[in-house]
């Protein structure tokens, strides 16, 4: 693996996430799915440009991105609801669409289960009905049981004849995803699962569907704009933006070797520090970082970076005196266990600084910035 | 109604803190309930006075006629509605704008003036027949009886299921038939497992107005020579069979409140529409392919026989008409329009003023006696006109004959003014008829008004009347005005009733059109029925236009 591999100059020129390889990002042996330059386009717009990827037998893979990125078409595709332009999907071998082949499986006949952001339950059916709908076709007896095993699943045995209408948003999410369950499909979709939920209920929520996912090992894409419920339930992180996948790989990867700035600014609060490349260290407004913090660094002398630095890479110190000081506090947020102070640089770099509870500066005081990663700082070159 | 009840449901619950209830609007409300009630109390009085005890089973081959045209005209509706819904809303289908209004159209025709129309081109002697005879045909099939009224009523009554369901369709959420197709159903099963039990409320909306109309019409049946239960009334009461009428009213309308429960039925056993909370962004349009060829000779074949028929007919008769009017004594006179005018407007704005009161107390307060008075209010929609005639007949006949005992009695009853055959009883007879479509618009306009704009009016020193009247009532007038114009429009066109009231030598633009039909010279028809037509397309656009 080489540095400057991960290392991207912009957003825009990052390309999907082929060249991105690395063993720990790539699926896992045992490709289930497999999407290959797919691609749709609605008129000029172009939803999803080219995306590949493949989804390894029993992984959660959370697809993430901000609203309009392709990644909801994209389940779609998947889905059979939508026509891909060009591409192919490729599920356990068997061809699901290829449009230069004249290939399309009507959703029907995919085996996919796909969760509706708005749960899409039948009104006009019961609880346990709608669990029943897609497995009409086994017989009587073991389809009360089946119905039956997925109720107590999702924790709802005691609500099977209740109407959608008579249900929680958690309790309709729940009947859902036992819907889609319960053909036993060979991947489940999630659309946005927990957007229509209130705030409160959607982390244990995420931590109840993860359970369930779990308990049937089956294999997920899940789809959502939350970068937190991302790096919280899923095994691997596909990033987009703009109809293209910008980075795929397990969720502590992404978040710590950001490929491209889009990327780090998506996950987390993203700060950057103008630094100028000397040697195998960097200058930047904070003081000279050292090597320590940029293994395998080799860009030319003078190379101006931006390096990424998050609130809880650093801390601020009270100056002495104006002179010494590396830029002025200019704003503090109070949130509970922590502060967030924002640090103006002396040359106009915005960085923020997490601080315990009771490390209290004011506004407007002189301070100094240090480095405390333990981690190596990833940079972007300009 | 059972529609509308399910769309102001949310508002009853939120609203269910509210108890107190004031005593003068609910009184007000009340009388204007019992007025509107009591006609079925003089059908109901006229039938224990009958000689020998009520005997409900008069005429059993005329109910039996009655129910069978129902079923067959409420049938014949939906196998044309529910197709043409969804080849407008859901196909590839060419020029649907320009199909779904000419299919909606047929409705702004009286379904009289069809039969009318009908009648000049298929009976004997007919143009159809006129233009068949030179090439050997010597006879087409009747238009007369079942059959042909069977199929005026269809064609005139059709769009409302196609109305219905459409709504039906355009509101149905697609992404219940892609979760339906991802758990492993094809487009036909989904249609029939998902899209289908979604859709049947609004078909069985549609088809109870079929229903209800075909029950009450009186003009198709008596145009066509078919015995049932409204024409038995008019023929009976014409031939002084008084007693047997009210029977067979009473029959018509034990079979009106039977439609009415089972569609209360239908609409219970199925949960309210789902709405889903984005649109589907996937394309769901049925290609039709080569199917489109039929599909167009099915749209155009029905908007012929709908609407190029009749209208055919009423060109023919005006451009004859001129000759026509020669040979009969029926001259159009100007003044048979000013006097539908009149009566229109005075049953509008009763309609307005008696709405105001009942929409105002069933919108704001949720209660028992709230609900119950609404509900009465909406017995003119159910109740057929040649009962409502017939009971206001009885009524003003009892009246009439009260007085008269009186004056004999006193001498000096001269100055109570009779009622039978005056204009304020046929005005009363409207206001029950139509006040329901008065009531409705009021109530909605109410509805849209936030209560807390009275409660700011109260607090800045108002009281309740004074709030309603500087606050609510012009933030309301749209509502009553749209109530009132639709009201207007539909006492336009009235028949039953007001062949049943009208006042001696008071002659409408309907009765000059029904005394024509019986003279025969149809000529004379064409300008009449052309104003009549205009005015129903007005009420379709004050409908429209109400339904934002």
């Amino acid at each position: 693996m080489s540095r400057t591999t991960h290392n991207r100059t912009d957003a825009s020129d990052a390309s999907p996430a082929a060249d991105d390889s690395d063993a720990d990002d790539a699926a896992a042996t045992g490709t289930v799915l497999d999407l290959s330059g797919l691609t749709k386009t609605y008129g000029p717009e172009t939803a999803v440009d080219a995306l590949s990827m493949s989804v390894a037998d029993g992984e959660i893979l959370a697809l993430l991105g901000p609203s309009g990125c392709g990644k909801t078409t994209t389940l779609r595709m998947v889905a059979g609801l939508e026509r891909a332009d060009a591409g192919t999907i490729t599920l356990d071998d068997r061809t699901l669409a290829d449009p230069e082949g004249g290939v399309f499986v009507p959703p029907e006949e995919h085996d996919i289960g796909l969760v509706f952001q708005d749960f899409a339950l039948f009104p006009h059916l019961s609880a346990a009905e709608n669990v029943a709908f897609g497995i009409g076709d086994r017989p009587a007896a073991e389809r009360e049981a089946r119905v039956d095993e997925l109720l107590d699943l999702v924790g709802l045995g005691d609500h099977a004849d209740h109407h959608p209408e008579e249900l929680s948003g958690g309790q309709k999410q729940r009947i859902a995803l036992a819907r889609s369950l319960a053909p036993e499909p060979d991947v489940l979709l999630l659309d946005e699962p927990l957007s229509n939920l209130d705030v409160a209920l959607r982390v244990s929520m995420r931590e109840e569907m993860r359970r369930i996912i779990d308990e049937t090992g089956v294999t997920a894409i899940w789809v959502t704009h939350d970068q937190e419920e991302a790096l919280s339930i899923a095994d691997r992180v596909g990033v987009m933006n703009d109809g293209r996948l910008q980075q795929i790989g397990r969720p502590e990867r992404i978040f710590e070797r950001p490929s491209s700035r889009f990327v780090a600014s998506f996950l987390g609060q993203a700060g950057f520090l103008t630094g100028r490349v000397d040697g195998d260290a960097v200058e930047t407004d904070i003081g000279r970082l050292d090597a320590t913090h940029f293994p395998g660094l080799d860009l030319p002398d003078g190379t101006t970076v931006d390096v990424l630095v998050r609130p809880d890479d650093l801390q601020a110190r009270p100056a002495a005196d104006g002179t010494t000081a590396d830029g002025r506090l200019t704003q503090r947020q109070y949130q509970g266990p922590s502060f967030v102070y924002r640090v103006e640089t002396t040359e106009g770099d915005s960085v923020r600084c997490m601080h315990n509870h009771t490390e209290l500066f004011e506004v407007g005081q002189p301070v100094t910035v240090d480095v405390v990663a333990d981690h190596p700082l990833q940079w972007f070159e300009r | 109604m059972s529609a509308l009840d399910r769309l102001v449901a949310p508002f009853a619950r939120a609203r269910s803190r509210d108890s107190g209830l004031p005593t003068a609007l609910v009184l007000l409300s009340g009388a204007i309930a019992a007025a509107v009630l009591s006609p079925i109390a003089w059908i109901l009085l006229r039938v224990l006075e009958a000689e020998g005890g009520p005997s409900l089973l008069t005429h059993p081959s005329t109910f039996a006629t009655s129910i069978a045209l129902v079923a067959v005209v409420t049938g014949a509706s939906v196998v044309l509605g529910v197709p043409l819904a969804f080849l407008t809303v859901r196909t590839d289908l060419p020029f649907r704008r320009f199909w779904t209004i000419a299919v909606a159209l047929p409705l702004v025709i009286p379904s009289y003036l069809g039969a009318f129309t009908y009648i000049s081109a298929f009976g004997p002697s007919g143009y159809i027949a006129d233009l068949l005879a030179p090439l050997g045909v010597d006879s087409v099939p009747s238009v007369y009886g079942f059959g042909g009224v069977a199929l005026v009523l269809t064609l005139y009554t059709f769009p409302y299921v196609f109305i219905t369901t459409r709504a039906s369709l355009l509101s149905f959420d697609e992404s219940l038939v892609e979760a339906a197709r991802t758990l492993g159903v094809s487009r036909i099963e989904a249609f029939r497992r998902v899209t289908l039990p979604q859709l049947v409320p609004g078909i069985a909306s549609g088809a109870l107005l079929v229903a209800l109309y075909a029950l009450s019409d009186f003009g198709t049946p008596n145009l066509l020579r078919l015995e049932v239960l409204t024409q038995a009334i008019w023929v009976e009461f014409n031939g002084f069979g008084r007693e047997t009428a009210a029977m067979l009213s009473l029959q018509l309308l034990t079979i009106t409140a039977v439609i009415l429960a089972l569609q209360s039925r239908v609409g219970d056993s199925t949960q309210g529409a789902y709405v889903g909370t984005r649109a589907s962004t996937s394309d769901t349009t049925v290609a039709l392919g080569r199917w489109k060829a039929p599909a167009l000779a099915f749209c155009a074949s029905v908007v012929t026989m709908c609407l190029v028929v009749p209208l055919g007919v009423l060109f023919v008769w005006f451009r004859r008409g001129s000759s026509a009017i020669g040979r009969t004594r029926l001259v159009f006179e100007w003044s048979y329009a000013s006097n539908s005018v009149l009566v229109s407007v005075a049953a509008a704005v009763a309609c307005a003023l008696a709405a105001i009161p009942v929409a105002y107390l069933a919108a704001r307060h949720r209660s028992t006696v709230a609900e119950l008075i609404d509900r009465a209010t909406y017995i003119g929609y159910a109740m057929p006109g040649i009962v409502l005639g017939l009971a206001l007949v009885f009524f003003g006949v009892s009246y009439g004959a009260a007085v008269d005992d009186l004056s004999s009695v006193i001498g000096a009853a001269s100055y109570l003014p009779t009622l039978y055959q005056t204009l304020p009883l046929l005005i009363f007879a409207y206001v029950v008829r139509f006040l329901p479509q008065s009531v409705g618009a009021t109530r909605s306009s109410v509805m849209r008004v936030d209560r807390e704009l009275t409660e700011a009016a109260r607090l800045l020193g108002e009281s309740p009347l004074g709030a309603f009247r500087r606050v609510a009532l012009p933030l309301i007038a749209p509502g009553v005005f749209a109530g009132a114009a639709l009201v207007f429009l539909t006492t336009m066109k009235e028949l039953p009733a007001t062949l049943l009231l009208q006042p001696t030598g008071f002659d409408t633009l309907v009765t000059y059109i029904w005394a024509v039909r019986e003279s025969g010279s149809y000529g004379a028809a064409a300008i009449p029925a052309f104003v009549l037509i205009v005015v129903s397309a007005l009420s379709m656009v004050v409908i429209l236009s109400q339904e934002k």
